[in-house]
């Protein structure tokens, strides 16, 4: 059984790598095997082009921020943020000042003489980032260092490490289940499924043109809305509905092997606008039912079928003022994609 | 109203019940230190002397006299020195079955089996053994002995308390710089530190009451307490206020013990029932 199965990643320096994936794709044992904590059966890890396989953790000069911050309860802040100094013998001059600036990054220089029980959550995972930073490594690896946190902090914190990777310029690989930090905070994102890359690139790249069903519907929140329909002609007809979908001229030629087949569209929450003041150059328009409404201030999303499939488009709370059980939907054409329903590859 | 009353009458219930428990084990160790104090005839007196005219030392002066207090010595040496002995290597083995899973789960229960062996089953042939290696009422002996007996306790308590430690603390300290050994030095032991003062003063009590292989493995020069009180009781008559003032002298140091180390104690021995 094995976690990782197959991985052929480079990751350039300098920048901040995300690897993304569900619970269990093997991102967290990656970043382990990076570190030194996980041996690998097959392969070589390189840094900086040396092979370091055989190499301890402690001599990979690269440095970790946990999930559950790790922080030894019975030693204060300062003693923590110092703990890796102290393994190098660093003299002691330079440990308070390394630990004051690191500190002082991260607001937290109030609180040196402090236990760790006697802090908050956001206060925790800023101590495990200064002993991270202190130690200026090579490489920084963060393992869902966000998870534990509340929205509100989540929100923040995400912030000031993509600020502490302007600041530093180190190369940072960060693990996340969450597609938002990973769409965020990513110079490139890694995207990781059952032990495999799934795809690889920059966040918009990824997000505008997923290689696969899996990466289409894995970014984005509210999620894809995939739809079962038929190619034919110059339309794809929704199966079990009366609706069909004008495809537009640049991508007919790219169906055309997939003509009179079976075709999932995807269609994004935000690719749906209220028909009548709609402006897309390529659009189609839709008169569906709905079935639920969900404002969150800014937006309202508004869930309705489309033949077997229930999807949710995502309107400006004005569009639905005096719309209560139909409204006219129209979809941008030249944003949508097309996968393939076997091999869910898009095309 | 009523509810206050029926709280009253619980409190009182839950007190009178205290104080019982407390009067129950505390008499025979009030008693026995009576009688250490008694004369001779205060200790055959009927109806007892609950609080004799003097507290008199003859008992006491009597052992140092005869050299029976070194015995006391005898077992603080060997209890104590197996005690440290059985932790350094119990724990450093525990560390290999928690984290590098030596041997399984087969080593692991094979070692805790051990502790389960009758004394009275194996300490003739341990005596053979000892005999033919000359290791006959030496200190060595007994303290090789007790080491061995104790280590499966303290390898089983120790990898319990070590597999509680999340074991990213130890990954954070690899990661900083530290070598595997630096770790179970500067992060395993202040980690699990109540788990060892519990385990160390259970192996000492162990190692300090053991009366059958102290009987069987020594002779005059290692003789421990225990073995020691049993020569008070004669063919004829005992001598209840030598036993009692050895039983005391006995006892003396694990009061100590356990009331220093009562913090970690109660920690020691409430962190290891809430786990698996």
């Amino acid at each position: 059984m094995h976690a990782v199965k197959g991985v052929d990643l480079e990751i350039p320096k300098g920048e901040f790598t995300v690897l993304v994936g569900q619970s269990g794709c093997g991102k967290s044992t990656l970043l382990r095997t990076i570190a030194g904590l996980e041996e690998i059966d097959e392969g070589s890890i390189e840094i900086d082009g040396e092979v370091v396989n055989d190499v301890a953790p402690k001599d990979r000069d690269i440095a970790m921020v946990f999930q559950n911050y790790a922080l030894y309860p019975y030693m204060t802040v300062f003693d923590n943020i110092a703990f890796g100094l102290r393994a190098r013998k660093t003299p002691k001059v330079e440990i308070e000042e390394k630990v004051a600036e690191a500190s002082r990054m991260l607001s937290i220089d109030h609180l040196l003489e402090r236990y760790p029980r006697q802090l908050s959550g956001g206060q925790l995972q800023r101590v495990a980032i200064g002993r991270a930073i202190v130690r200026q490594a090579r490489i920084y690896l963060f393992d869902e260092p966000l998870s534990n946190l509340d929205a509100q902090l989540r929100d923040e914190m995400r912030g000031e490490i993509k600020r502490l990777h302007r600041e530093l310029g180190k190369t940072m690989i960060y693990v996340t289940h969450d597609q938002i930090e990973a769409m965020t905070m990513a110079d490139r994102i890694v995207l990781l499924r059952d032990g495999k890359i799934e795809q690889q690139g920059s966040p918009l790249d990824l997000y505008e043109r997923p290689a696969t069903k899996y990466v289409a519907g894995f970014l984005g929140s509210p999620s894809m809305n995939f739809i079962d329909g038929m190619v034919t002609e110059n339309k794809v007809t929704i199966n079990n509905s009366n609706h069909s979908l004008d495809i537009p001229e640049q991508i007919k030629n790219k169906l055309t092997s997939h003509a009179n087949k079976a075709i999932i569209v995807g269609i994004r929450p935000e690719h749906f606008s209220r028909a009548d003041i709609a402006n897309h150059q390529q659009y189609s328009k839709l008169s569906v039912n709905i079935e639920l409404v969900q404002p969150t201030g800014s937006r309202s999303y508004v869930t309705f079928r489309l033949g077997q499939n229930p999807a949710v488009a995502e309107l400006r709370p004005q569009d639905l003022l005096g719309h209560n059980t139909t409204i006219e939907l129209s979809v941008d054409m030249s944003r949508v994609i097309y996968i393939d329903p076997i091999t869910e590859m898009t095309i | 109203m009523k509810t206050s009353h029926r709280k009253k009458i619980k409190l009182a219930l839950r007190y009178i019940a205290v104080v019982a428990l407390t009067i129950l084990f505390l008499f025979p160790i009030y008693w026995l230190f009576m009688i250490s104090f008694k004369t001779a005839n205060e200790i055959y007196a009927y109806p007892p002397v609950w609080w004799p005219e003097t507290l008199q030392l003859s008992n006491y002066r009597v052992l140092f006299e005869d050299g029976d207090a070194a015995t006391v010595g005898n077992s603080l040496i060997v209890a104590g020195v197996s005690t440290i002995f059985a932790m350094i290597l119990g724990t450093i083995c525990a560390y290999s079955l928690a984290r590098f899973k030596t041997g399984g789960e087969h080593l692991a229960n094979w070692i805790i089996s051990q502790r389960m062996i009758p004394p009275i089953a194996i300490v003739f042939p341990v005596f053979l053994l000892y005999v033919w290696f000359g290791m006959v009422d030496t200190y060595f002996g007994l303290i090789l002995l007790y080491t061995a007996f104790n280590l499966p306790y303290v390898i089983w308590m120790m990898r319990g308390y070590i597999m509680d430690i999340p074991i990213s603390l130890e990954q954070a300290a690899l990661v900083d710089g530290y070598t595997r050994w630096q770790v179970v030095w500067k992060v395993v032991f202040p980690m699990c530190r109540a788990g060892l003062f519990a385990t160390a003063i259970f192996t000492f009590v162990f190692a300090w009451n053991d009366f059958i292989f102290a009987l069987v493995l020594t002779r005059t020069d290692v003789a421990t307490y225990t073995v020691q009180v049993t020569h008070y009781f004669g063919g004829q008559s005992n001598f209840w206020g030598k036993i009692s003032a050895m039983s005391v002298l006995g006892t003396l140091p694990i009061f100590f013990i356990v009331a220093f180390m009562q913090k970690y104690l109660v920690r020691g021995i409430s962190l290891g029932a809430v786990k698996g």
